[in-house]
């Protein structure tokens, strides 16, 4: 039971909010977009406050949430550059990430969201295939 | 009220991140190994997070406008090109390697900082490469 309850109780906080904002603001979330508009764009008070809210949502550990898989041991810089910057670029190139595209876009049909979380579901599971 | 409904919307979402341990690489890692010792816990959140973003727009689409702005802006391309294919498959690749998407690398700044900083920087160049060469294509 309780292995089912916190990913349900994440999922459907995530959709909500996914929801809340959709119903109210109008647009869709996803953080790879709202993190380069913070970077890029001229309009950062907005990006700001939505990315300082979901650090500090997200750093919830032990408040409301108990851990159950401990975090890795910390890895290679290395690993984590190139991770970096193959998701900054990709996620820009392909127009979204697990949220935009993957919980947004599928929650609405999108054909190119539904083709975009298929490929990167692929090519991460390969991924992990191989480094494993 | 823009200000309000943004803050309160990062923090609720930072929280299922957190809820679902999204947030943790070795969860993402463990979902995403399906060839070794698989953890599905991800798949109820991708199902419940969708289910109510179906409600949504459904809901959505019986209304004229939103509650707060004066449009709608929810993406309507419908296209599917190799940027959207190569993009996302990098992507993918990125995600594999860490176990950290864009939300969960932010999170990461706090949670795991020796590893958040490493891939939030990378995150940063990486989006800005995209954007030089998105100026340099537009000219």
């Amino acid at each position: 039971m309780d292995s089912i309850f916190n990913p349900l109780v994440g999922g459907l906080l995530i959709g909500l909010t996914a929801t809340v904002y959709l119903l109210t603001i109008g647009k869709v979330i996803g953080i790879s977009g709202i993190l380069s508009q913070l970077l890029f764009s001229k309009e950062r008070l907005l990006p700001f406050l939505f990315i300082a809210g979901l650090i500090i949502g997200g750093s919830a550990y032990g408040v409301f949430t108990e851990q159950t898989v401990p975090f890795p041991e910390v890895r290679s810089p290395w690993l984590l550059i190139i991770s970096g910057l193959l998701v900054g670029y990709g996620t820009r190139l392909g127009g979204g990430c697990t949220s935009g595209h993957g919980v947004c876009g599928i929650s609405r049909f999108s054909p190119r969201s539904i083709i975009a979380t298929l490929t990167f579901m692929a090519t991460a599971i390969i991924t992990v295939a191989i480094v494993n | 009220m823009y200000a309000f409904i943004t803050l309160a919307s990062g923090l609720v979402f930072g929280l299922g991140l957190a809820f679902s341990e999204m947030t943790n690489p070795a969860v993402v890692i463990g979902f995403l190994d399906i060839m070794g010792d698989w953890n599905p816990s991800l798949i109820i959140v991708m199902a419940s997070a969708i289910g109510v973003g179906v409600i949504g727009y459904a809901i959505k689409n019986k209304r004229i406008k939103p509650l707060v702005a004066s449009t709608w802006q929810v993406p309507n391309l419908r296209h599917i090109d190799s940027q959207l294919i190569i993009g996302s498959g990098l992507f993918g690749i990125g995600w594999g390697l860490s176990g950290y998407c864009p939300g969960p690398g932010l999170t990461a700044l706090t949670n795991n900082p020796n590893e958040g900083l490493y891939f939030i920087g990378a995150l940063i160049v990486g989006s800005g490469l995209h954007f030089l060469q998105n100026k340099a294509t537009q000219k």
